[in-house]
């Protein structure tokens, strides 16, 4: 077990490691002079004195490994380096937005399950058109990218309707519209997997010997399918947070919500090189942790994984 | 209603059963007394699994059921709504499924399963709900049981799952209990235990209804045998009966196909023929080429070991030595995790060994390199027990053949149709097969196809691991006669593995008989069968299911 | 996981669980989803045909009309058919689709077949940097690639099919260590086979057909990223009649033109569905012909 465990954390340092060695020589790859670009790009007629000052400042001058190296030592001791266009330190910075895209992408998380596991539930209960009327909904879920169903959900809900307002300013119903754009692709994917998981349980013998010993349909539902069903799903939900943080690039931006995604956005725009490093570093820390608490998750709900 | 008959448990007056346009049972009538075993034999598609759970009112959906009369513990249970069934299934009939490993909620103890009855049915607490779990496992001989309830059922083993699943079943102690192929998954020895088990039940006072493909298997401890054919019981009587003078040609095919006991040649698959005609003769068939003294396969001293998921190394053949004599089958027999399998591979040079080595003809086998092998390779074939697995599912029937013969054929001539033709011939399919791929065909079929692809290139040795193992006991009847035939017609050496001893009886001049990795004992056929030294041998020799009543 | 790996797995449930008897028939969900894989096919290659209109074409008299007979669509800010405009803009986002799914299929087949032919050593060394770069999840890989090229349309198709790359090797190493492992390849092998010989007829042919229904699943995911990055204004540019472009120039009408907006995001969702239905079909096919 604690065997286990420590292979699992060194396996993430590593990837850490090899994340942050890969952007930083990413980055060499960038073509002109990067003193230039923290003075605001090429069309920017910086004075040589004031590059000569940058590349000082921020150690362009030494070799490669040498910078390299005290790249690595910096991030191990959690500074990030500072942004080039806000001219703030990154690491505090990136922290202040990852609540807001944290709770967005959990509630859109709970949210999808909700639907996933209502939509299996009920289409595996209804005969053959609930299950093609299921299916179809979950394939056309699915397919709906980000900006689009955002954009709808805000021309019927905010503009039609009035109910929601089309920018989430703080409250909870600014969070509505942002949530239910995550989550409803996302359900499509759950759902699918977890109607065809509960069809196969509902097939199975142990089913069966269940209905044998007088189980009720919702007994059967209840003690035993959706128990397996949710199995592949929760082994998904590792997958499934990073793309809702990929997802929260776009719908930030949209429902123009402070956050992470809407931070690399327009970091990725301004080319501020240490702050996309920032929020990608910060980004792959959580899904490192989110993969490590999947894997936990499958191993609680699935009894037979902590045997061997 | 059925005053007249008090001691029935379960009364069926022509049960018919049909999907949509399909009947499956047309037409079934029979009944089973208190303390009384009924065996339901037939083959897959007969429709003895849909009988059994129409007795459960667990058809389908989409099952239509009608019968004249269907009375559980005397009382009427037609048409019942689900909620009238629900509270009889577990409490009037208790079923058991094949297989416990997928038959018990893979995610829940055991003991959680065995007290659901409990909690279905009765008001019992949770603490006199534990107590009564632990009384039933004790029944049905699962020892330790207070250890055992916390346990899921993939952490028991083949034998202990299986007892809980009959604990879960008769946990309420119903007057029915139904069991649905309850020991085909199971080794030999473990099945005979199962079988005392449930014939334990009967003498307790419960009506068995026993369902299984075997008749030597069921004829062990069923009071009377029907046999099902097509969705009709086509002969009912004692086992006595049944087994040792056959009315009917479905059941006198059965009883001939059952290898245990018949003398090596003699015939199990009969052809049709007109239900007067008396039954063939079984002559022994003596061999066509007589056992000469030279080893065409040696197995010295094999020895190979695999790396356990936790590290350590888990020896799975230990210091294996035999050698198959030319023209002669040599039978290997174990259970499961005997090593087999690894034997198999071993000899088909598909692992290498860590001691010891394999020859063929005398050279080199195991110790040469795959290049030099390779020249030798046509003469040993290969059949397996995953006939389908064992095809490249894009090929074609023609396509697997060809390829096969193209070995022999480097340059590419033009292959004549006829050649492939004649290779099925052999044995004994059509050419329509040709152009179907091996997913289209049945079990029986893609066996054929097997062997033919393995006889393509002219082979002197066969190598069979469990060839007959997924059959049908018809179809395994045809298949081993099929080998037999050809044993004589090209003077081929057999290996033959099966965990059937009754199979490897029939077909084997010597047998060895493996344990735990280990040859516990090797010699004659009839030595072994007569006069077992080993007790692992006497064993498994008494678990054999006989025909003699 | 990537998201290809997802689309694969599901593909594979759907196939596996569908009933095996009649594989040839025809449903009505692959009727439709034919249908319009055909509309589309011909509205990239001969827009002329479906939509004889100039997708360019001012009319500022014609702004912001509402879909009607004259305009099924609408009309955007400066008059120009919106209709006329998605057909016209079918090759921008196929052709970038197929060419992001060529990129990562491509970069993939290489990193899959090298870590599943080429022995533990190579395996070991891929997947570990395979698991790195799946630490970049969804779009922020592309990310990561436009801010070091700059946007644009060519970088980010580029950065859209590097980011698939993964997911594809992935999914090629596997399927080529399972059929390496396969009942049949061993039957060859005691028929006498060489491994050239194994390697040419069974394994590569096995390995390959499926990457078919791969590439179809992958290419609707490829037009949502390729559109995502258009719409954030790192891809196409407007007035390109890119779908994501559109989308992108009608979000600032959003309150007043909603048909700007709508009808290039429906055409995005009527492709992946089509080739997400396609995918499976085919996949199902090739399991039970």
């Amino acid at each position: 077990m604690i065997g286990r465990v420590a292979a699992r954390l060194g396996g993430a340092v590593f990837v850490l490691w090899a994340v942050a060695s890969i952007t930083f020589f990413a980055v060499r790859l960038i073509p002109g002079d990067p003193a230039q670009a923290v003075l605001g790009g090429p069309g920017s007629q910086a004075s040589p004195e004031a590059l000569a000052m940058v590349r000082n400042e921020y150690g362009f001058d030494q070799p490669v490994l040498v910078q390299y190296l005290a790249q690595l030592g910096r991030l191990a001791t959690g500074d990030l380096g500072r942004s080039y266009a806000l001219n703030q330190d990154v690491g505090p910075l990136v922290l202040s937005q990852l609540g807001g895209t944290l709770l967005l992408a959990v509630l859109a998380l709970a949210l999808a399950w909700l639907l996933a596991l209502a939509l299996a539930a009920w289409s595996t209960r209804g005969g053959t058109v609930a299950a093609r009327v299921g299916s179809g909904l979950e394939t056309v879920a699915a397919a709906l990218p980000h900006f689009w169903l955002a954009t709808s959900l805000i021309v019927v809900f905010s503009i039609w309707l009035g109910v929601f307002p089309p920018v989430s300013t703080g409250g909870a119903t600014g969070l509505v519209l942002p949530v239910l754009t995550l989550a409803i692709p996302l359900a499509g994917f759950l759902g699918q997997i977890m109607r065809e998981s509960l069809l196969l349980a509902l097939e199975s013998p142990f089913v069966l010997s269940a209905r044998s010993r007088g189980e009720s349909e919702r007994g059967v539902l209840w003690t035993h399918a959706l128990r397996h069903a949710s199995l592949p799903a929760i082994s998904l939900s590792g997958w499934a947070f990073g793309s809702l943080i990929s997802g929260a690039v776009v719908v930030e931006t949209i429902f123009a919500r402070p956050g992470l995604g809407r931070t690399l956005l327009n970091a990725v725009t301004l080319r501020d090189v240490p702050m996309v490093i920032g929020v990608v570093m910060i980004v792959a820390v959580v899904y490192i942790l989110m993969t490590l608490l999947t894997d936990a998750a499958t191993r609680l709900a699935d009894p037979r994984l902590r045997l061997s | 209603m059925s005053m007249t008959e008090p001691a029935a448990a379960l009364t069926v007056r022509n049960l018919r059963v049909g999907f949509r346009a399909d009947p499956v049972v047309r037409g079934v009538s029979f009944e089973i007394a208190r303390g009384e075993c009924l065996a339901i034999v037939g083959e897959s598609g007969s429709g003895k699994s849909v009988t059994a759970r129409s007795l459960l009112g667990l058809a389908g959906a989409n099952a239509r059921v009608s019968a004249d009369r269907l009375e559980l513990a005397g009382r009427n249970v037609l048409g019942l709504t689900d909620r009238a069934w629900r509270a009889r299934r577990g409490k009037d009939v208790g079923l058991v499924l094949q297989d416990a490993l997928v038959s018990l909620d893979p995610l829940r103890p055991i003991g959680r399963e065995i007290a659901d009855s409990l909690r279905l049915h009765t008001t019992l607490g949770a603490a006199a709900r534990a107590r009564r779990v632990l009384e039933l496992l004790d029944a049905v001989g699962l020892p330790d049981p207070a250890r055992q309830v916390q346990k899921l059922s993939g952490q028991l083993s083949g034998g202990e799952r299986q007892r809980a699943l009959i604990a879960a079943a008769i946990a309420l102690d119903p007057p029915l209990l139904i069991a649905d192929e309850p020991t085909t998954a199971l080794d030999v020895t473990v099945q005979a235990q199962i079988l005392a088990l449930l014939e334990q039940i009967t003498r307790a006072g419960t009506a068995v209804l026993l369902i299984s493909h075997d008749l030597a298997v069921v004829s062990r401890i069923a009071d009377r045998v029907a046999v099902m054919h097509d969705g009709l019981l086509v002969e009912t009587g004692s086992s006595r009966q049944v087994l040792g003078s056959p009315r009917r040609e479905q059941t006198r095919r059965m009883v001939a196909a059952i290898p245990a006991d018949k003398p090596r040649g003699t015939r199990l698959s009969l052809t049709l023929r007109a239900a007067d005609a008396p039954s063939p003769p079984r002559v022994p068939i003596p061999s066509a080429v007589p056992p000469a003294s030279t080893a065409v396969l040696e197995a010295i001293g094999l020895s190979r070991s695999f790396r356990r998921p936790d590290g350590s190394r888990h020896l799975a053949v230990d210091d294996v030595s035999f050698a198959l004599q030319r023209g002669t089958t040599l039978g290997i027999v174990g259970e499961s995790g005997s090593g087999k399998t690894t034997t198999a591979r071993l000899l088909l040079a598909l692992l290498a060994p860590e001691r010891g080595e394999v020859r063929v003809f005398g050279e080199p086998w195991s110790a040469a390199s795959e290049k030099t092998r390779r020249g030798l390779r046509p003469s040993v074939g290969a059949i397996y027990q995953d006939a389908l697995g064992s095809f490249d599912p894009r090929w074609s029937v023609a396509e697997i053949l060809t390829d096969a013969l193209g070995l022999l054929q480097r340059r590419r001539a033009p292959l004549t149709t006829a050649r492939l033709v004649t290779l099925l011939d052999e044995v004994g399919l059509a050419a329509a097969v040709l152009p179907r791929r091996p997913l289209e065909l049945s079990g029986g079929q893609r066996q054929r196809v097997g062997i033919a692809r393995a006889l393509a290139a002219r082979p002197e040795i066969l190598i069979c691991d469990e060839p007959v193992s997924s059959l049908d006991v018809s179809v395994q009847a045809q298949v081993l006669d099929l080998l037999d035939d050809l044993q004589r017609e090209r003077g081929l050496s057999l290996i033959f593995i099966s965990h059937d001893l009754g199979v490897v009886q029939h077909v084997s001049d010597e047998i060895a008989v493996m344990r735990a990795g280990c040859l516990v004992e090797s010699g004659p056929a009839a030595r072994v069968f007569a006069a077992p030294q080993h007790p692992y041998s006497m064993q498994l020799l008494a678990a054999v299911p006989r025909l003699s009543a | 996981m990537s998201d290809l790996e997802v689309q694969a797995e599901l593909s594979d449930r759907a196939a596996r669980s569908s009933q095996p008897g009649r594989p040839r028939r025809i449903g009505a969900a692959e009727g439709v989803a034919g249908v319009l894989a055909l509309f589309l096919v011909v509205a990239a290659a001969w827009p002329q045909l479906l939509a004889p209109g100039d997708p360019l074409g001012i009319d500022p008299l014609s702004a912001f009309q509402p879909p009607t007979l004259a305009h099924g669509f609408g009309t955007d800010e400066s008059g120009r058919d919106i209709y006329t405009r998605i057909l016209h803009g079918t090759q921008y986002s196929l052709l970038i689709g197929a060419a992001a799914t060529a990129i990562g299929l491509g970069l993939g087949i290489v990193l899959g077949t090298l870590a599943g032919m080429l022995g533990r050593v190579v395996d070991f060394t891929v997947n570990r940097f395979l698991e790195v770069l799946f630490a970049f999840p969804g779009l922020l890989l592309a990310l990561l690639i436009i801010v070091i090229y700059g946007p644009g349309v060519v970088t980010a198709t580029i950065a859209v099919g590097l980011s698939t790359a993964p997911g594809y090797a992935r999914i090629i190493r596997a399927q080529l260590i399972s059929v390496r492992s396969t009942a049949f390849v061993e039957a060859a092998t005691v028929l006498g086979r060489t491994r050239w010989q194994i390697l040419l007829r069974h394994i590569l042919p096995n390995t390959l057909a499926p990457l078919f229904v791969l590439a179809t699943l992958g290419i609707g995911q490829a037009i949502v990223w390729a559109a995502t990055l258009s719409y954030l204004g790192l891809g196409a540019e407007p007035p390109t009649a890119e779908w994501g472009a559109m989308l992108s120039a009608g979000r600032t009408y959003i309150t007043s033109a909603w048909w700007m907006s709508f009808f290039p995001g429906l055409f995005i969702v009527l492709t992946i569905v089509t080739a997400t239905v396609l995918g499976r079909s085919i996949d199902r096919r090739m399991r039970h012909a």
